[in-house]
């Protein structure tokens, strides 16, 4: 049993500890945004905000995520207003398939709380999301795009 | 993946003779005034329109979105001919099971060899203007006048005479009550006049992709469903030989432990993780058969016997290359060699199914609906109008969906022994990685002759490898020939080799593993446009000639494959001074009916970082629906290319493939994309692909490039093997 607050609200899930978060935001929540793509934090597919920085869910334990602040992508946007990075992906039609992008928009989300302008550097250096479709040209114009909005 | 549509219409003939009828399922087709209804209620105007009283079109695509872009591509031609307005437009898949009861009425489900668009282009153009007609019929009628004096243009009908006016959704009703024109009486527009095919229309399908809406296939839930976890022997062919269910039985959650067919086994718990888990813990021995004893060493020399056996199937040939090359005044030989390569489609195989004695659905992610169809009847044993099978998203494709359906056949095993109790079957990242449809093993040896000026005489180009015909489809053989094996090789067609050699031998000595082999984006052209082109190249300098002029002199019969050749050098500044320490390599191909060239501009630090700094592509696929998705797609292509090229490679020990997960089977990130500037350049007349052409230009532009700057020629595969890498 472990207490998870996930998007603001508190809920208890009936798992082992051990249990990566992942599994318990999409099996025990329900939320299956979050996607599994590796589950040894590899491609980053699971990425989510943990007391608002960007973590791979696939490979904590959700004993480690007890009492903190999750987000994840079903509650990044406020209200029915889409978060601007979703703003961005949307307006520079960023997804093709689409599996790996609410990871990237997680990742691309706490990069630019951390650093609201980031250079070519910071976003090569940050973003290690994989993505086969090979969206990264749309992905950066797009996070350029929200930095600016 | 020309082929599939053969083994799924034997199989529906199967099926449907067993259900003793194909018009089964409850679908109501329109004789006289009946109307086919929609879900929601709305009357289908024909197979591919529905029209709800509120305007909105409902465009039913048989193809699979994978997010290649086929769904807004296909919504546009059909949209195109209707005359609708495409603010109101949106999609949805008819199931295999409705079309096989239809007569196949939306044709073919499969959605590979980049056919999406160009194989229906033409069916669902007519099909969006049968629906017109009788819309604007269906006007007329309501009015009393001629359908000649009425005219329609964003969903709105006029009476030209009178200026009346009505809408799509108030007269379809009538409509759908109509008698179908004959679609050929009627002309489809000019592709001059063309308002929304051409145009870069936003995508249909992007907003569920950025909040997590979207359901793809492991996220499906359904009313009391278990999750199951798989391994399949390790060793392809082999065999289950014993388990310890016992073992795992009291863990968390789990419910039940199968065996699957003979070579694999499953744990079934009330979730995924739990099943992972016991999966994990459940001691398993396997029976594996003789293939333990292969290695890629012994694949490897297998292949290399190859090069020069006097047994091999010939696809194309002219004059009497081996004479010209045994007189040649200067011989260049060059052997190269491309690995075995997983798909890793992000999202790992899956599919739910439901069975019972008279029913089996299975939802499944997939590129071909009739082909996972066609694999639900024969692993459940139901006729056709006893099964169906729901089309979810698809997180990518890339040729492992398509094809091949091993993940239905097992889950459908695993229901059956569960009556009644849906269950998701879900791999792991490390059973995709091992239980893959690799990208087939190949090694080339060319060898040119060229004259005392240079000019090629002679050219022999030697395949060695894998078949993914004799695997996959041997029907579709020709005389024990791979035809695919010759894409962008072959003498004419839709992957015509776009040098005219005046001696000229290209052959395939075909060499089977017991490693599966399958459809990887681009197929055979990967390894093809590397040989040919590198080896162009390889000429180009032992002639002494620039690679650019070198092709040129080559390619005055095959103007198209020049035109875009061109294009990508003049963009490019080919022939102009770089930037200090970049270094440029060309590359061309036609493939899928589309013509595509590149050159890549790169820097190479220490002799072995290569830091590739733009791709300038061009493709000419006749037709561009929608250029800015084409732009996607050239872009994504050279991402899948060049991580095959640089970092990826299955390698086989003990009989098994070695890698399990990204951390050993790479893929690019975001820092070492290059900029990809397209150029989009529709010549008309013929119908190209868009997904996969442009793929295989990359990787040989960018080895042209290497060695331009390093004077070192690479020639097996991947990079990281010769410590080369990607910045």
């Amino acid at each position: 049993m472990a207490r998870l607050t996930i998007n603001g609200k508190t809920t208890e899930v009936n798992v082992n500890p051990s249990t990566p978060l992942l599994w318990a935001i999409r099996e025990q929540v329900g939320l299956t945004g979050t996607k599994y793509g590796c589950g040894v934090a590899q491609c980053g597919a699971c990425t989510v905000h943990i007391d608002g920085k960007a973590v791979r869910s696939c490979i904590m334990p959700v004993a480690a995520a007890e009492g903190k602040q999750i987000t994840t992508i079903e509650g990044l946007a406020s209200g029915g207003t889409l978060h601007k990075v979703q703003k961005a992906w949307v307006e520079h039609e960023v997804p093709q398939c689409g599996y790996c992008q609410a990871g990237m928009i997680m990742a691309v989300a706490a990069l630019l709380k951390d650093k609201p302008k980031p250079t070519d550097a910071d976003i090569d250096g940050t973003i290690t999301n994989i993505c086969r479709c090979g969206t990264f040209q749309q992905v950066r114009e797009a996070i350029h795009a929200a930095a600016k909005a | 993946m020309i082929t599939t549509p053969k083994i799924n219409r034997r199989a529906f003939i199967v099926g449907s003779a067993a259900a003793g009828a194909g018009l089964a399922l409850g679908l109501k087709i329109p004789f006289g005034a009946t109307v086919v209804r929609a879900a929601d209620g709305s009357p289908e105007i024909n197979a591919w329109v529905v029209i709800r009283p509120d305007d909105t079109v409902v465009i039913r695509v048989a193809r699979s979105e994978m997010g290649q872009g086929t769904i807004t591509g296909l919504a546009q031609m059909v949209a195109e001919e209707l005359e609708c307005d495409w603010s109101k437009v949106t999609t949805e898949y008819p199931t295999p099971g409705q079309s096989v009861a239809r007569k196949r009425v939306w044709g073919d489900f499969s959605t590979g060899g980049s056919r999406g668009i160009r194989t229906s282009q033409e069916y669902v153009r007519q099909g969006g203007a049968v629906a017109r007609e009788m819309l604007i019929q269906a006007a007329a009628n309501g009015w009393s006048v001629p359908a000649s004096e009425c005219s329609a243009a964003s969903s709105v009908i006029t009476h030209k005479p009178s200026g009346r006016t009505t809408t799509y959704g108030k007269v379809a009703e009538a409509a759908a009550k109509l008698t179908p024109p004959d679609p050929k009486s009627i002309a489809l527009k000019d592709p001059k006049d063309w308002k929304i095919i051409g145009k870069s229309v936003k995508r249909l399908d992007t907003v569920g992709k950025v909040t997590g809406a979207q359901v793809y296939g492991a996220d499906l839930k359904l009313p009391g469903m278990l999750s199951a976890s798989i391994k399949e022997s390790p060793v392809f062919g082999g065999k289950v030989k014993s388990f310890e269910a016992d073992k795992v039985k009291g863990m968390p959650g789990v419910k039940h432990v199968l065996a699957v067919g003979d070579s694999a086994v499953a744990v079934v718990a009330d979730t995924w993780w739990e099943a992972k888990t016991a999966l994990d813990a459940l001691p398993i021995v396997w029976d594996e058969g003789p293939n333990n004893q292969v290695s890629s060493d012994t694949i490897a020399e297998m292949l290399k016997q190859g090069l020069d056996a006097p047994q091999a199937f010939v696809r194309n040939q002219n004059g009497d290359a081996k004479a010209a090359l045994a007189g040649a005044a200067k011989k260049v030989e060059a052997v190269y060699a491309y690995p075995f390569q997983n798909h890793a489609p992000m999202e790992p195989m899956n599919a739910t199914a439901k069975y019972t004695a008279d029913r089996c659905e299975v939802w499944v992610p997939t590129q071909n609906g009739e082909a996972a169809f066609a694999a639900v009847l024969a692993a459940s044993g139901l006729p056709a109008d006893k099964c169906e099978v729901y089309k979810i998203n698809l997180g990518g494709g890339f040729g492992r969906r398509g094809a091949f359906h091993d993940y239905v056949t097992q889950a459908v095993h695993i229901a059956k022994q569960i009556p009644g109790t849906p269950v998701k079957l879900l791999w792991t990242r490390e059973e995709d990685m091992t239980q893959g449809r690799y990208h087939p093993v190949m090694q080339a040896k060319m060898t040119g002759a060229l004259d005392a000026s240079g000019n090629l005489t002679a050219l022999h180009l030697r395949l060695s490898g894998q078949s993914i015909l004799a695997a996959v489809f041997p029907q579709n053989l020709q005389d024990g020939r791979d035809n695919l094996a010759f894409q962008g090789l072959d003498p004419s067609g839709d992957f015509a080799f776009g040098y005219s050699v005046p001696n000229l031998l290209i052959d395939h000595a075909m060499r089977n593993t017991h490693v599966p082999p399958g459809f990887w984006r681009g197929v055979n052209i990967n390894q093809n446009a590397i040989f040919a082109e590198c080896f162009m190249d390889e000429l180009a300098h032992a002639a002494g000639q620039d690679p650019l002029e070198f092709r040129r002199k080559l390619m005055t019969k095959h103007p198209k494959h020049l035109a875009v050749l061109n294009a990508v050098a003049d963009r490019a500044g080919w022939g102009k001074p770089a930037p200090q320490g970049v270094h440029r390599g060309l590359a061309q191909m036609m493939a899928f009916g589309s013509y595509v060239a590149a050159c890549a501009e790169i820097t190479v630090k220490d002799g072995n970082k290569v830091d590739v700094k733009r791709i300038v592509c061009a493709t000419d696929p006749g037709y561009a629906v929608n250029p800015a998705q084409i732009e996607r797609q050239i872009a994504g292509s050279f991402v899948y290319g060049l991580s095959g090229v640089f970092m990826e490679e299955c390698t086989v020990k003990d009989g098994r493939i070695e890698q399990t997960n990204f951390h050993n089977y790479d893929s690019m990130r975001i820092a070492q994309m290059p900029k990809v500037e397209s150029i989009v350049m529709p010549s008309g007349g013929f119908w190209g692909g868009v997904g996969e052409p442009t793929i295989c230009v990359a990787a040989p532009a960018v080895l042209n490039a290497y060695f331009a700057a390093t004077g070192k020629r690479i020639r097996t595969f991947p990079l990281k093997n010769h410590g080369v890498t990607m910045v």
